[in-house]
């Protein structure tokens, strides 16, 4: 357990986004060594890894792509750079630090699946890491690992590198794939699911940037070596992005079932200003919050998830004791309702009236019985939107209801902010 | 305005990559956006044209995304985070204070036409560097007044980092990808 660095053991490496020092660290051996593999055998190896997707539903990746239809061409692989949940950063620092390494894993996955013409999927916002990828791809292509004949195997594989403009529900899979045909980022029905019907109704797999950043290794090093780290049901690393109220912020890369004390107190060097650690939320924006009671559950999809929360996108949001809960939900929930793409009615009036509860608290307007009005539209919107950004919408405040319900209720009673009003009366 | 050569050229190259034309809708966006600061009517109607679909396509999709501006802003886009991340480390602090010296309100441009700045609660994906803004599409982290001070200088004298590329920019290799700290 503790820190383990295997996506980013080279970032110390000065120039590793050009191809030649990536080469040097090993870059593109597993690759070459894919190529000599059947796509099959790649398949059942990473089935056998374990490795489940890092981009929030921890899907495990090998039986993913075993869902699409026999001798149904062309297939797509879609990598999903898209990062937008609010806590996280890592594929943005994966992408910064080592281009090729995503480029490689993007070429290992399409071989496997047999696809001859893949996409990224990159957020607008990340215009430096979508000059990283572009030049990643021009060298690759120079090299031979991009083309109609790659290494002289046989294998066609091109990479179309595309950029999104701003829409957070473009994360979520069938909506990604509407934005890259083009139209409006708005989620489909599932099923069918994309592996049947994909992008331009062709199977398509969708994997994120952290998901096929491991794959180079685990072609390298196989299965079992991958499958000794970690936990049973959560095999090898994570890229953890802790931010909020800690000393030391930033990307860290553990072994699955590290303990959060772990993380937070070694790692980001424990909470700032010698306060009290108060909250912390794993997974982003979309998760439940946990309490200084959790710090020994192990970060890890089903640990995280039997302590009541998710580990989602892999996000670590720290709050000391000075947060206000109810101004932090209130922020996700603006957050939420500013990016509900509108399709869905629940998701769209639920979390435009959820934000104006919480400004109601926030200014002191609110009654004691607007925060069971905030649990029922929250009941109202959870499992009855059309996609998950609806569902996630609720999570986080009402997670913060159940352990925080004293602060709205002194919101009512201060006729306003009590944190507010001490930060106020400290300055003063 | 008719779109200049280079950014037509660009978007039947793109166009030409996708099995769909209809994929390169986002992409001849980006291009007139660059091309022109922002992506009129009248440009979307040159991009239908050019991809041989219906202008209220383009305009469908072009209304969906945040980040295409109708109309022109500043010579400067400053963008501050105010989600959840950042306010636990002082984004509205930092807000407030930028307001302040630019002298103008949230959404609003210097009146020497400049910068043109607003508080975002979308994640800009830098929680770690956090408070922090994006500055014409790069971050600027780890803000305190000081350097809010010096990147509000610098600005008042740069020029806009859009503008038509000359003839031969789209086969010259991009400037390399800023890194910033992690």
């Amino acid at each position: 357990m503790g820190l383990k660095p295997v996506l980013t053991k080279d970032f110390h490496t000065e120039n590793l986004e050009q191809l030649s020092v990536y080469e040097r660290t090993g870059g593109y051996a597993g690759f070459k060594k894919a190529l000599e593999m059947q796509p099959d055998e790649l398949v059942e190896l990473v089935k056998k890894s374990g490795l489940r997707g890092r981009g929030g539903a921890g899907f495990p990746t090998g039986n993913k792509w075993s869902f699409l239809p026999k001798g149904v061409y062309p297939r797509y692989l879609v990598c999903n750079a898209d990062e937008s949940e609010p806590g996280c950063f890592k594929d943005r620092y994966l992408i910064e630090k080592s281009p090729h390494q995503v480029l490689e894993g993007i070429l290992i996955a399409s071989y496997a699946i047999g696809c001859n013409l893949a996409f990224i999927y990159i957020r607008g916002e990340y215009l430096p890491q979508h000059e990283a990828l572009e030049s990643a791809i021009e060298e690759a292509r120079q090299a031979g690992y991009l083309g109609k004949n790659v290494l002289g195997k046989g294998y066609e594989i091109d990479v179309i590198l595309h950029r999104g403009a701003g829409a957070y529900i473009c994360g979520e899979e069938t909506a990604l794939l509407t934005s890259l045909e083009g139209y409006r980022g708005e989620p489909r029905l599932k099923p069918p699911f994309p592996a049947i019907k994909g992008l331009y109704g062709k199977p398509t797999v969708v994997n994120n940037v952290e998901t096929v950043a491991n794959l180079p290794h685990i072609v390298i090093n196989g299965a079992d070596w991958f499958g000794a780290m970690g936990t049973p049901t959560g095999k090898g690393t994570r890229v953890w992005c802790m931010s909020g109220h800690v000393n030391r912020p930033g990307n860290y890369e553990l072994e699955n079932g590290t303990p959060i004390r772990e993380l937070i107190e070694e790692h980001g060097g424990g909470v700032w200003k010698n306060r009290k650690l108060k909250a912390f939320q794993p997974g982003g924006a979309s998760m439940m919050v946990l309490l200084p009671e959790h710090l020994d559950v192990g970060l890890d999809f089903d640990a995280i998830q039997k302590a009541g929360s998710l580990a989602g996108a892999g996000a670590m949001v720290v709050m000391d004791e000075t947060t206000c809960m109810v101004d932090a939900a209130r922020r996700y929930v603006k957050f939420f309702h500013h990016e509900s793409c509108g399709k869905c009615t629940p998701c769209r009036e639920g979390t435009f009236w959820m934000s104006n509860l919480f400004d109601r608290f926030e200014a002191g307007e609110a009654k004691a019985t607007d925060v069971d009005l905030l649990l029922d539209i929250g009941y109202s919107i959870d499992g009855r939107s059309f996609c998950p950004l609806g569902d996630a919408s609720t999570w986080f405040p009402r997670s913060v209801i159940k352990f925080f319900r004293d602060e709205f209720l002194e919101h009512v009673s201060e006729k306003g902010c009590p944190f507010k009003k001490m930060a106020q009366e400290a300055v003063a | 305005m008719a779109l200049a050569k280079p950014t037509v050229e660009e978007i039947k190259t793109r166009a030409a990559r996708y099995p769909s034309r209809q994929s390169a809708i986002i992409p001849a966006l980006w291009a007139v956006q660059h091309e022109q600061g922002y992506v009129t009517k009248e440009s979307m109607g040159e991009i239908a044209q050019i991809l041989g679909l219906p202008p209220s396509l383009i305009e469908a999709t072009a209304s969906f995304y945040s980040m295409f501006l109708a109309r022109p802003e500043g010579r400067h886009d400053v963008v501050i985070c105010v989600n959840a991340p950042c306010m636990l480390r002082g984004a509205d602090e930092m807000a407030a204070y930028l307001g302040q010296q630019l002298g103008v309100r949230d959404g609003e441009t210097t009146t020497d036409g400049a910068i043109t700045w607003h508080s975002t609660i979308e994640c800009l994906g830098a929680c770690g560097g956090a408070p922090m803004m994006q500055v014409d599409h790069h971050f600027e982290e780890n803000l305190t007044p000081e350097r809010i001070d010096s990147i509000i200088e610098r600005l008042r004298t740069e020029p806009a980092p859009h503008g038509p590329k000359p003839e031969k920019a789209a086969a010259v290799a991009r400037p390399r990808a800023k890194r910033t700290q992690n």
